[in-house]
C-alpha cells in the first residue's frame, strides 16, 4: 500500500471517529471538536487526491490543495461562530447542552412573582 | 517493508490514537489539548502527501488558533458554571452512532481503494501559465490568480463570522470590546514569552507571507501566524482586545476583500476581463493584494476568537 492510500484510509477512519464524536459527546463544544475532526479527515481524502493528481513536474494537483487550504480557513471560521453561539446560548439559558428536554437554570427569585 | 513505510504506518497510528483521545478523554481541556497535539501530526502527513502549503495552514490554523479558541471558550464556560452537566449517551445509543460511524469510514474507505485511473488532474494546465504570474509556486497562484474569485469570496465569508459572532453582543454593549483572553495578572513566563517569541514570530509571519510568490507559504499561513502573535500578546494582558467599533480595526478587517475586489474591478481595463491581472505585471500585483489579506487575516482570526463585545463601549 503506499502512502497516499494510507493516508486515505487514515481520512476515512477520522470520518468516522469525529461522527461517533458528534453523536455520542453531550458537550457542544466536544461536539465541535468532533466535527472539526470530521473536517480534517475529508480534507485528507481531498488531499490524496492532490497526490495522485501528481503531473507535468509537479509531486501534486495545486488545485485540490488551494481548496484544501481555504477549506481549513472557513472551518475554523465556522468553528469560531458556533463557539460564539453556545456561549450565548450558555448566557441565555444557563445550560450547556443542546438537549431540549433538561430544565434550564430557574428563574431568578423575585422576578417571576407578581 | 523500507523504514519509510515503517515510518509511514506508525504516523498512521499515532493520528487515529491521538484522535480516538480528543474524543474519548474526559476533560474537555485534555481533548483539546489532544487536538492540537493532533493538528500537528497531522501536518507531517500533510508533509508526506507533497502538500507544505497545507501543512503549514493546518499547523498555524487548524492546530494552534483553533486550539485557543476551544481552550479560551472551554475557560468561559467553566467560569460561567456548569460546563459538564449534560448527560452522558446510554449504551444503546453509543452502539448505534459506532455501528454508523463504521459503516460510514467503510464506504469512504471503499470509494478511496477504488479512485480513478489515471487519476484525474489540473496540474499541467496549472504549470503551463505559471510563468505569465510570475509565481513560482502553483498552490499560490491558484489561490490569487486562477481562482482568484473564490479566495476573495472565501475572505468575504471570514468577514461574515466576524459579523456574526459580533451580533450575538447584547445591545448595551454593542461597539465595546470583547472580554480579555487571558488570566487577571500577567505571569512571569508568559511575559518572557512574548519578549523572547513575539518579535520573532512577527518577522516569521511576514517571511513566510514573502517567500509565498515561489516557496511554500502565502498570506494565509503567514497572516494566521502575525494573528497567533497577537494573541500571545492578549493573553498575557499586555494589551486588551480592541474596542470592535474601532475604525483602524474595521479598516483592517476589509481591507483584504475590499483590495481584493477593486483589484478584480479594476481588470476589465487592466488585462481585458473581471479579475484579470496585465501581462507582465501580474506578480507585483498579486503580492499587493497578499498584503493586504495577510493583514486582514491577521485581524479577523484574533477577532474571531476574542468574541462578541462584553464591555460597554464608553470608558
Amino acid at each position: 500500500m503506499n502512502v497516499s492510500s494510507l493516508a486515505g484510509l487514515v481520512g476515512a477512519a477520522l470520518v468516522g471517529l469525529g461522527l461517533y464524536g458528534l453523536i455520542v459527546n453531550p458537550q457542544p463544544l466536544r461536539k465541535i471538536l468532533a466535527f472539526n475532526l470530521i473536517g480534517s479527515g475529508a480534507f485528507l481524502v481531498f488531499g490524496i487526491v492532490a497526490r495522485r493528481g501528481a503531473a507535468a513536474a509537479f509531486p501534486f494537483d495545486p488545485v485540490p490543495q488551494a481548496m484544501v487550504i481555504t477549506g481549513i480557513v472557513v472551518a475554523f471560521a465556522a468553528s469560531a461562530l458556533a463557539v460564539a453561539l453556545i456561549l450565548r446560548l450558555q448566557e441565555e439559558t444557563g445550560k450547556v447542552t443542546l438537549d431540549p428536554d433538561v430544565p434550564s437554570k430557574p428563574p431568578v427569585t423575585g422576578a417571576s412573582n407578581p | 517493508m523500507s523504514i519509510l513505510q515503517v515510518l509511514d504506518l506508525g504516523l498512521a497510528i499515532l493520528v487515529l490514537a491521538v484522535a480516538g483521545w480528543t474524543i474519548a478523554a474526559r476533560e474537555l481541556f485534555a481533548s483539546v489539548v489532544g487536538y492540537v497535539a493532533y493538528g500537528l501530526l497531522l501536518s507531517i502527513v500533510w508533509i508526506r502527501l507533497y502538500a507544505p502549503d497545507v501543512a503549514l495552514t493546518e499547523a498555524a490554523i487548524g492546530s494552534g488558533v483553533t486550539g485557543v479558541l476551544l481552550v479560551t471558550s472551554g475557560a468561559r464556560l467553566k467560569r460561567a458554571g456548569n460546563v459538564e452537566a449534560a448527560e452522558p449517551s446510554g449504551p444503546s445509543q453509543r452502539f448505534l452512532a459506532a455501528a454508523l460511524a463504521v459503516l460510514v469510514a467503510a464506504a469512504l474507505a471503499t470509494v478511496i481503494l477504488l479512485l480513478p485511473e489515471p487519476p484525474p488532474t489540473l496540474a499541467p494546465e496549472a504549470g503551463q501559465q505559471l510563468a505569465a504570474t510570475g509565481l513560482a509556486n502553483p498552490v499560490t497562484a491558484v489561490l490569487i490568480a486562477y481562482r482568484s474569485f473564490d479566495t476573495m469570496l472565501e475572505k468575504i465569508v471570514l468577514v461574515l463570522a466576524v459579523v456574526g459572532v459580533w451580533s450575538l453582543a447584547p445591545d448595551r454593549v454593542w461597539g465595546g470590546a470583547p472580554a480579555p483572553l487571558g488570566r487577571a495578572r500577567p505571569e512571569g513566563p508568559l511575559l518572557f514569552l512574548d519578549q523572547a517569541l513575539v518579535p520573532l514570530g512577527i518577522l516569521v509571519g511576514i517571511h513566510i507571507f514573502w517567500v509565498g510568490a515561489d516557496e511554500p507559504g502565502g498570506a494565509f499561513q503567514g497572516g494566521a501566524i502575525l494573528a497567533a502573535m497577537w494573541m500571545i500578546v492578549m493573553i498575557s494582558r499586555l494589551t486588551e482586545p480592541p474596542r470592535v467599533g474601532a475604525r483602524w480595526l474595521r479598516l483592517a478587517l476589509v481591507a483584504g476583500p475590499a483590495v481584493f475586489l477593486a483589484v478584480g474591478l479594476a481588470g476589465p481595463g487592466m488585462g481585458g476581463s473581471f479579475f484579470a491581472y496585465p501581462a507582465g505585471f501580474a506578480k507585483p500585483i498579486i503580492l499587493f493584494i497578499e498584503a493586504f489579506m495577510v493583514l486582514s487575516i491577521a485581524a479577523t482570526l484574533p477577532m474571531l476568537v476574542a468574541g462578541p463585545p462584553r464591555r460597554s463601549p464608553e470608558r
